[in-house]
């Protein structure tokens, strides 16, 4: 701010100082009204800014996309035996996540309840032997090696404190993809600011694995004890 | 309110404290950084579920099982089949870069005709019609016998229904590209008085004299021999090296002998005079299961005593003597055949020489010898429907002259290529070509790209952008081995029984097509006898009928084998008089002995030999990415090749090492750079296989020189083989 006042103040000096030299236009201004308007400016750009920064950047970054069809995890959920009959670990200890159709397909090669999602679902997808493309809400960038086994199998971490009660929900939230990055906002939070985190599945960035790894007391690498990026960081 | 520019200024800088207020600039920096993740030609590895998938590898006539490692439809890495009769686990640097050829740019992406010099893209039904109607219209005009087709497959069922294809049009001209390994079949057939197939029980031998064989670059089955020179370092097994240059192989042998080069037949036969003369040889099997000993004894005494010998080969008397008396004395030993990594066919009277050396210690059907193993037919398939066209056709001479079906003269019509499209017999007006590049691989492949140009019809099958492909008038690209099933049969010197089989490791990714289909096809749609020859839907059903109950096993393990074969005793196998080994066999003792390379001395004073490696192929595909990346720089630096010169030859001349030179042959001319290397003999000078590529791939295309443009093939009048193992040439300063 002492910038901006210095700045004017030299302006007003230097009208005062040269007076035999040719006035213009803009320095007819009194130097008071110059002053106020400054500030008016200023407050402006300040409000402009803000209002851009946390309402429309926001609006504009996130684009809301619909799922293929809708899906209930609760429904599902009463049928089968916890969410590692769908999302299940393969053989070599690696992480199925999103189950691909011919999961489905055991149960699914009919129509079943009769919904028109799941109509969509079997005469589209599995009668076409087609994947269904569904967006990923809590898809990572590609750098990012996550391991689902030694978190659930070995820290015997449920689902939900990482992805919430999904299992509850009857239908499927619509997925807000960010218009540059192309991933879920669910990875930033949904909070813009990132404050007033009340849950941990609330985001997924870096930041939110360390504050619990630190809360753990792992904050490094378990083989050499030191910063572990390329744990994570493949 | 006036904005003059203070309060503009004041208006930016409130933006900007305001934005600092706000979380754009922290959100945009991460979001920016997570999208410089996601540029398009960042790769991005896939994720799913990791499969594997048991398959073969085609790329060479090698024969080795795969295990091809899949996430999601994505194949990631090749390795060598644990358990596989051939490779048990292993393989070599250009099967492992096989995937750079299923995704690497050098594909051809769809069926492509040629107008007005462009390749355009047609639809595989539009390429079909227009190749049925250019056979329709040679057929109908009396010219069945002027379609030719050249193969580089090496039997299997897909080389079988491109002869049947050819037959059933009337052509008798079907090419297959022969190799060390045919020739020595030839030698083995003639000498054991029927058609043999020869394996070598490499990995029991515990004596190998290898008369310029690659065993560890690639020589017949790559991987094979590799671990078999593995199991020799093991128990201390004797490897014996004689050629001109000091190749890796002779490096890791026990003993190198630098023979002049050519001189390689004449060398078996001084190591045999001296067994015979010394009467080392194995009596047992000479006096009770072979016959024309004697006439072979007298040859070998009168042109091969020790001194001729080492006057030819340039080998001490001293050293060929105890060669002959270690070899006779080992337990087990073995003499191969075929130079380098086996592709160049020799001459028949060096595979005889060789296989001679082998009876003469009695190496022939025992362990760690040869096993010599009765051909047999390998399909019942029903008889070739002919119309009048093609029965009138195949009353035709082949190009060459002969009579279709001769045995007298195998090779020629590939060895003679060039001479024979335009001026043979008859010139030829369609070619089809099928896992071949001969513009580029052929000798003297200049030439046979002006018998290209001449050539009014030709169709590639090629799943790549090659020299050959630029010549031809339509493709109609196969899937690569990795999108395909096709049989793989046994490899070259394979002893026991082995089928492997190649198979849709990945969808196919691109609008090509498997060769057998698009023959198939093709005679589907010329029609009536063609068609009738053709009885199967597609060539998956062939296959299937085909291989009856072993398709089973083949598509469930990969491969099919018989680990206790065994071949035929000496006393079942030469039981009959007109059955025995004959030292005497037609084309042996009576034939031209030593091929003299080309180009008088005077002009040329050095010998130009071309040579095989590991890091290099020099056949129908050329070097992946990986693969060119291996090269040494005495080898390929940017894109100049290098020649190799013995230092004292380089002397002579005033080359110094790693300069510029032109190097002369009376085949061509080209700027090469030097490499002095002691290695190899003054006097003699050597490049590899496997370089100068043209095409289009920028990984492999404009490096270094082509061998093949400076030296031409020279039949063997005994076989037609290309007997040609170098050329004389020049080399000076430039």
């Amino acid at each position: 701010m002492s910038t901006i006042e210095e700045n004017t103040k030299d302006s007003v000096d230097a009208a005062v100082k040269e007076p035999g030299a040719p006035e213009k236009e803009s320095e007819k201004i009194e130097p008071g009204l110059a002053q106020g308007s400054i500030i008016v400016s200023f407050v402006i750009g300040l409000a402009i800014a803000l209002i851009i920064g946390w309402i429309v950047f926001p609006a504009l970054l996130y684009s809301e996309k619909e799922q293929p069809f809708d899906f209930s995890h609760e429904v599902h959920n009463d049928l089968v035996d916890g969410c590692e009959s769908c999302h299940y670990f393969r053989d070599d200890g690696t992480f199925a996540g999103v189950p691909k159709l011919w999961l489905c397909r055991d149960c699914h090669e009919e129509v079943q309840g009769g919904t028109a999602d799941e109509e969509t679902f079997v005469y589209e997808y599995v009668w076409n032997d087609r994947e269904v493309p569904w967006r990923i809400y809590s898809k990572q960038p590609d750098c990012v090696f996550f391991s689902h086994a030694a978190h659930v199998v070995k820290a015997e971490m449920d689902c939900e404190t990482c992805h919430g009660p999904i299992g509850e929900s009857d239908s499927l939230k619509p997925y807000e993809e960010n218009v540059i990055t192309g991933y879920s906002r669910d990875i930033w939070g949904k909070s813009i600011s990132g404050l007033n985190k009340k849950h941990i599945w609330e985001s997924m960035k870096m930041d939110d694995c360390a504050d619990c790894h630190k809360e753990a007391g792992m904050e490094s690498s378990v083989q050499t004890k030191k910063d572990a990026c390329f744990v994570c960081h493949k | 309110m006036k904005i003059d520019r203070r309060s503009f200024l004041s208006l930016g800088l409130g933006a900007a404290a305001g934005t600092a207020l706000t979380p754009l600039p922290w959100k945009l920096t991460d979001d920016l950084s997570i999208w410089t993740q996601m540029w398009p030609w960042t790769p991005v590895p896939q994720d799913g579920e990791t499969t594997y998938v048991n398959s073969a590898c085609a790329i060479c006539p090698g024969g080795c099982g795969i295990t091809v490692r899949k996430v999601e439809d994505r194949a990631i890495k090749i390795e060598g089949m644990d358990g596989h009769p051939v490779n048990d686990g292993g393989i070599c640097p250009l099967g492992l870069s096989g995937l750079q050829l299923l995704y690497g740019p050098r594909r051809i992406k769809s069926p492509m005709k040629k107008e007005n010099g462009k390749w355009v893209k047609i639809s595989w039904k539009e390429a079909i019609a227009v190749v049925s109607d250019q056979i329709d219209a040679l057929r109908k005009n009396g010219e069945a016998q002027a379609i030719g087709c050249i193969s580089g497959l090496r039997k299997g069922t897909t080389s079988q229904l491109l002869e049947r294809f050819l037959l059933s049009l009337g052509s008798p001209n079907y090419m297959s590209i022969p190799s060390s390994y045919d020739a020595y079949e030839l030698a083995v057939s003639r000498m054991h008085g029927r058609r043999m197939t020869a394996g070598i029980d490499a990995e029991e031998s515990n004596f190998i004299l290898s008369f310029g064989s690659g065993v560890i670059e690639g020589w017949w089955s790559p991987v094979r021999m590799i671990r078999a020179h593995s199991v020799w370092k093991e128990k201390k097994a004797k490897l014996v090296q004689m050629e001109a240059r000091l190749s890796n192989t002779a490096a890791q042998a026990d003993k190198w002998i630098p023979v002049n080069p050519g001189a390689e037949a004449a060398l078996a036969m001084g190591i045999a005079a001296v067994i015979v003369k010394e009467s080392l040889y194995d009596k047992a099997f000479v006096e009770n299961y072979s016959r024309g000993f004697e006439e072979f004894r007298n040859m070998l005494l009168d042109a091969y005593s020790p001194d001729k010998a080492a006057s030819i080969t340039g080998v001490p008397s001293s050293v060929i003597e105890s060669l002959a008396r270690d070899f006779a004395g080992a337990s087990r030993p073995v003499a191969l055949y075929g130079r380098g990594n086996g592709s160049q066919p020799g001459t028949l009277f060096e595979a005889m020489a060789v296989h001679a050396l082998n009876a003469i210690v009695g190496a022939v059907n025992r362990p760690g010898g040869v096993w010599a193993v009765e051909q047999t037919d390998d399909n019942d398939w029903p008889a070739i429907q002919m119309d009048e066209i093609a029965k009138k056709g195949l009353k035709s001479p082949r190009i060459d002259g002969l009579d279709p079906g001769s045995e007298k003269d195998p090779g020629s019509l590939v060895s003679r290529f060039s001479e024979l499209a335009v001026s043979g017999e008859y010139p030829l007006k369609a070619l089809f070509i099928a896992g071949a590049n001969p513009c580029y691989s052929f000798p003297d492949s200049n030439a046979v790209k002006a018998a290209f140009e001449k050539i009014p019809f030709i169709v590639s099958f090629s799943s790549y952008m090659d020299e050959t492909v630029e010549y031809a008038s339509l493709v109609l690209p196969n899937h690569t081995y990795l999108e395909r099933y096709e049989d793989v049969p046994a490899p070259r010197g394979m002893g026991k029984p082995v089928r492997g089989i190649t198979r849709p490791v990945v969808s196919p990714l691109y609008n090509t097509r498997n060769t057998g289909d698009a023959v198939i096809e093709l005679a589907g749609k010329i029609g009536g006898s063609v068609a009738e020859s053709f009885p199967w839907g597609d060539y998956e059903t062939c296959l299937q009928e085909t291989f009856g109950e072993e398709w089973g096993t083949l598509e469930e393990e990969g491969f099919t084998s018989d680990s206790d074969f065994s071949p035929r005793s000496w006393e079942e196998a030469f039981k009959e008089d007109s059955g025995k080994f004959n030292f005497a066999s037609a084309g042996f003792l009576d034939s031209v002995r030593e091929i003299v390379p080309e180009g008088d001395d005077g002009s040329y004073p050095l010998i130009l030999v071309p040579y095989d490696t590991l890091r290099l192929s020099g056949g129908y595909i050329g070097d992946p990415p990986f693969v060119i990346k291996t090269v040494e720089d005495t080898v390929l630096k940017k894109r100049d090749s290098f020649v190799e010169v013995n230092p004292e030859t380089a002397g002579k001349i005033g080359v110094k090492n790693g300069g510029y030179a032109t190097l002369s042959t009376p085949k061509g001319q080209v700027k090469v750079r030097v490499n002095h290397y002691d290695g190899i003999k003054p006097g003699v000078i050597a490049m590899p296989r496997g370089l100068g590529h043209g095409g289009t791939d920028e990984y492999l295309a404009e490096k270094g020189v082509n061998v093949n443009e400076l030296i031409g093939p020279i039949p063997d009048p005994q076989s037609g083989f290309d007997g040609a193992w170098g050329i004389r040439a020049k080399l000076t300063r430039a």
